[in-house]
């Protein structure tokens, strides 16, 4: 066995666009003034879709190690979640893919276990909160995937790591309750300083540094996270973008925050502490940002969507809302589902040998030649396409009507009818670029039917692409 | 090999066509029921143990050919029950004609029903076979699927988006004025043009009056050799072609399709032109019953039957090229979009009005002298359908 020390290779970031004003929560709810805004899955995400969203970014030609899923909102129980990622990321059969679900300390346990295995962890998380609560207010949607490999290709590596643990009601959920329950604020405050003092010191300690260039905290009290990092960072510490807190993707969403900024040599302090506190020292060995992959998290110029109070119950399930007039979709069938499972979730389709027709989904027989059985695969996940025509379903069941769909052209052949997402019905017309982004598109008989969308690429590009076009 | 057809070989000596509509007191048995019984009724020489054989069409109102044969009482008959999609009543009157002009029976009787309005959903709801939840058309409405033609078309063509509205909006206007002559008809009022163009939306720009009347009904006909027609009446109609074609469902997945036509309709049109010996279908046809599900649909329909030139669709239906008084009638009982469309009758209920215009009993809707005429019934979306087309007439040669 190799010897040699793993560390992060890459990491990837996704916020979703969704935004849930503080305005917009004071005006709903008729309480005080609330600033900022949080991040918000939309209707079709989970943490499961967000968490493909991150890591698909982090692929080159060999597969990872294992993939670990952490999260504190499973979309399944009793299935494992990772898998749906792995098959996305067209990863095969082979190796590990695994969930860490519970509270948001899994995601230390997540991490190690890629550092360990030369895996991508994803951490993604959904928070919800009582309406009126802390938790709704403070909390942010959003995943983050880091992969570890070896150690010439590393642009951070842990250096020390330190863990405290005690038992104590801080806060808590049973499954299946949508809002967990706090105690006094000032209670937790009591409890977690010292745990995390402790964990800090050992950490450095374990490190062989005295302090830390970079100093991250993430806490799911919001209190104590502000408390320790100003005790333990000073003027090192890294704010971590006005997201809310993230659940098992908060400190990973600060790490990457931290990585984006710090210089080679440089060490970051990385403490989840949930439960007690889990502090890691990382030597940075990159130049700032060097191992970034896909979009930067957003700065305030990035275009959002402010989500409505109303809309933002329903997309949560938290009121029933009145139905198109239409059944309800089937329910993904289990054989097909997995005799199309490089279709339904990586986005595979085939391309024929004799004559290089695409078709997606798959085909046996050319729709062009008519040869039958000489086709190679070919993955569109990552292909863009162009609008050739459109409509705006009105009358179709969708968790969130009115339905946009449109026959998308991608680049390099292929053709298929796609439902659009994160867009408005005026931003779509003949000839908008589109990328492919995974989603649930619905959950029928208590299954969830995940497959690909359309959402325009950054208004900018889509602009200049309907010109050309 | 070759589509040679059964020209002048069957003829219709009956037909029966109830009230279309939103028939809450009325089973599908009664509809089959009242449906036979007013076939029969036209044709008095035949009884109904005469009747060797049935075809029942019904896409999703029951399974097999006891449909049928339970609400009639049949005596032990062979009754074949088919599906194609909303061409599911032309599907059963097809295969009819073939029965009686191969001689396995001397008279047969195509029927076809639909009870759409007991599922308690707007539109049409079809049962899936089970599958992995990525066809689009499990989540997307037949109305989004059609109104897909409009910015295509558009788009295509240059055509000023308003134009092609206006035209859409002619098409159901023309539509909605025809079934206002019709008292079978499902919608009996003629609809300001006003009104439809500013109706709500149901998909892209198609708003309520652009979409076909979703309705329970039942239609049947009787068929026999040609040379025993006048056995059992004076004025038959005749059979002069019958083509069905099943497309290989490409359009969706294939970017060469433009969203502007429907192959498999050009295919079908130019089969049953062949068949008919028909070369100039505009000046020769008194009339046309077409698919007219949503509005745009029937302005594709003019081009691809070769009606209209290519591009032209929307200025000839705008100049009335199309309306009951125009150069070809194009829908003159009201069509889908007044007349109702219970899939299974609809390929029946576009006969009948044949059988009626030529036999002179159209009442206010009565064309001057009709020589030949046409039913087209689609079944499916734009792109990835099936497209059946017959021309009767009612006279032989």
């Amino acid at each position: 066995m190799s010897s040699e020390r793993l560390g992060i290779v890459s990491y990837a970031t996704y916020v979703p666009v969704g935004r849930l004003s503080g305005a917009e929560l004071s005006a709903a709810l008729g309480s005080g003034p609330s600033r900022g805004s949080r991040s918000l899955a939309s209707y079709d995400e989970d943490t499961t879709t967000m968490g493909v969203e991150a890591a698909r970014h982090l692929l080159d030609e060999r597969a990872p190690g294992a993939l670990y899923f952490a999260t504190t909102a499973p979309a399944y129980a009793d299935k494992t979640n990772a898998t749906a990622i792995h098959a996305a990321l067209d990863l095969g059969h082979s190796g590990l893919a695994g969930d860490i679900v519970g509270s948001a300390r899994g995601a230390t346990l997540a991490l190690g276990a890629a550092e360990a295995s030369a895996g991508i962890a994803v951490f993604s998380d959904l928070r919800s909160g009582r309406p009126g609560s802390g938790d709704e207010r403070g909390g942010g949607d959003a995943a983050v995937a880091i992969r570890f490999g070896g150690g010439a290709d590393a642009i951070a590596t842990i250096i020390g790591r330190a863990s405290t643990s005690a038992e104590f009601l801080d806060r808590w959920r049973t499954p299946g309750a949508f809002a967990s329950d706090l105690w006094e604020e000032r209670f937790g405050q009591e409890v977690y300083l010292p745990l995390i003092a402790a964990a800090v010191g050992a950490a450095l300690a374990d490190a062989a540094v005295e302090a830390a260039d970079h100093v991250v905290i993430s806490c799911p009290h919001a209190r104590v996270a502000a408390a320790a990092t100003a005790a333990h960072g000073g003027d090192r510490a890294v704010v971590g973008r006005p997201i809310g807190y993230s659940g098992c993707a908060d400190a990973a969403l600060k790490l990457s925050a931290a990585l984006d900024i710090a210089k080679p040599s440089e060490t970051i302090l990385i403490v989840n502490a949930v439960d007690g506190a889990d502090a890691f020292v990382f030597r940075v060995g990159g130049e700032p940002g060097a191992g970034r992959r896909g979009p930067a998290l957003p700065s305030g110029d990035d275009p959002v969507r402010q989500v409505g109070y109303a809309t933002y119950l329903t997309w949560r399930g938290l009121i029933e809302r009145e139905l198109p007039r239409r059944p309800e979709p089937d329910r993904p069938a289990g054989p097909p589902s997995a005799r199309s499972e490089a279709w339904k979730f990586g986005f595979v389709g085939s391309a024929c040998d004799n004559c290089g027709r695409v078709h997606v989904p798959p085909k046996r027989v050319c729709t062009n030649c008519g040869e039958t059985d000489r086709m190679q695969r070919r993955r569109l996940a990552e292909s863009r396409g162009r609008v050739a025509t459109f409509t705006v379903d009105r009358l179709a069941y969708s968790p969130s009507p009115p339905m946009i769909d449109a026959v998308v052209d991608f680049d390099g052949g292929g053709r298929y009818t796609l439902e659009v997402t994160d867009a408005a019905p005026e931003a779509i017309a003949i000839g908008v670029e589109v990328a492919m982004t995974f989603r649930r598109l619905y959950t029928s008989g208590g299954v969830h039917n995940y497959f690909w969308k359309a959402k325009p690429v950054a208004a900018a590009d889509a602009t200049a692409a309907a010109k050309e076009g | 090999m070759g589509s040679h057809g059964i020209k002048d070989k069957v003829a219709i000596v009956g037909m029966g066509c109830t009230r279309f509509g939103e028939r809450w007191n009325q089973s599908a048995d009664d509809l089959l029921v009242d449906a036979v019984a007013e076939c029969l009724a036209s044709a008095p020489g035949i009884s109904r143990e005469e009747v060797d054989a049935y075809w029942l069409g019904t896409m999703n109102s029951g399974q097999s050919g006891m449909v049928l044969s339970k609400p009639l009482s049949l005596d032990y008959k062979p009754v074949t029950r088919v599906e194609n999609f909303c061409a599911t009543g032309s599907e059963s009157f097809r295969n009819a004609c073939y029965a009686v002009a191969c001689g396995a029976y001397d008279i047969a009787m195509a029927t076809g029903v639909e009870k759409l309005k007991d599922s308690g959903y707007s539109g049409l709801v079809r049962s899936n076979v089970p599958g992995d939840g990525t066809a689009p058309e499990m989540s997307l409405t037949a109305p989004a699927a059609f109104s897909l033609l409009d910015p295509a078309y558009c788009n295509k063509y240059g055509v000023d988006p308003q134009r092609m509205r206006d035209a859409m909006t002619h098409v159901a206007w023309k539509n909605h004025r025809n079934g206002a002559l019709n008292e079978r008809a499902q919608f009996r009022k003629e609809i300001a043009k006003e009104k439809i163009a500013a109706s709500p939306l149901v998909a892209g720009r198609l708003g309520v009056f652009d979409c076909s009347g979703v309705s329970d009904g039942a239609a049947a006909a009787l068929i026999v050799r040609a040379e025993d027609a006048h056995k059992y009446t004076d004025r038959p109609i005749y059979v002069k072609a019958l083509s069905m074609v099943a497309g290989p469902g490409s359009g969706p997945i294939d970017p060469d399709y433009d969203y502007t036509s429907f192959e498999e309709v050009v295919r079908s049109a130019a089969d049953a032109y062949a068949q008919a010996g028909i070369t100039d279908p505009r000046a020769e046809l008194s009339l046309a019953e077409v698919h007219d599900c949503f509005t745009p649909t029937e302005l594709v329909l003019m081009e691809d039957m070769g009606l209209s030139e290519r591009g032209n669709a929307v200025e000839d239906e705008l100049a009335g090229v199309f309306d009951l008084d125009g150069e070809i009638a194009i829908n003159p009982d009201g069509g889908l979009k007044s007349f109702g469309h219970p899939v299974g009758a609809s390929g029946l209920r576009m006969l009948f009005e044949n059988w009626l215009q030529f036999r002179g009993e159209a009442g206010e809707r009565q064309l001057p002298n009709p020589k030949l005429g046409m039913t087209h019934n689609l079944g499916g979306r734009p792109g990835t359908c099936v497209s059946f087309i017959s021309i009767v007439g009612a006279e032989e040669g």
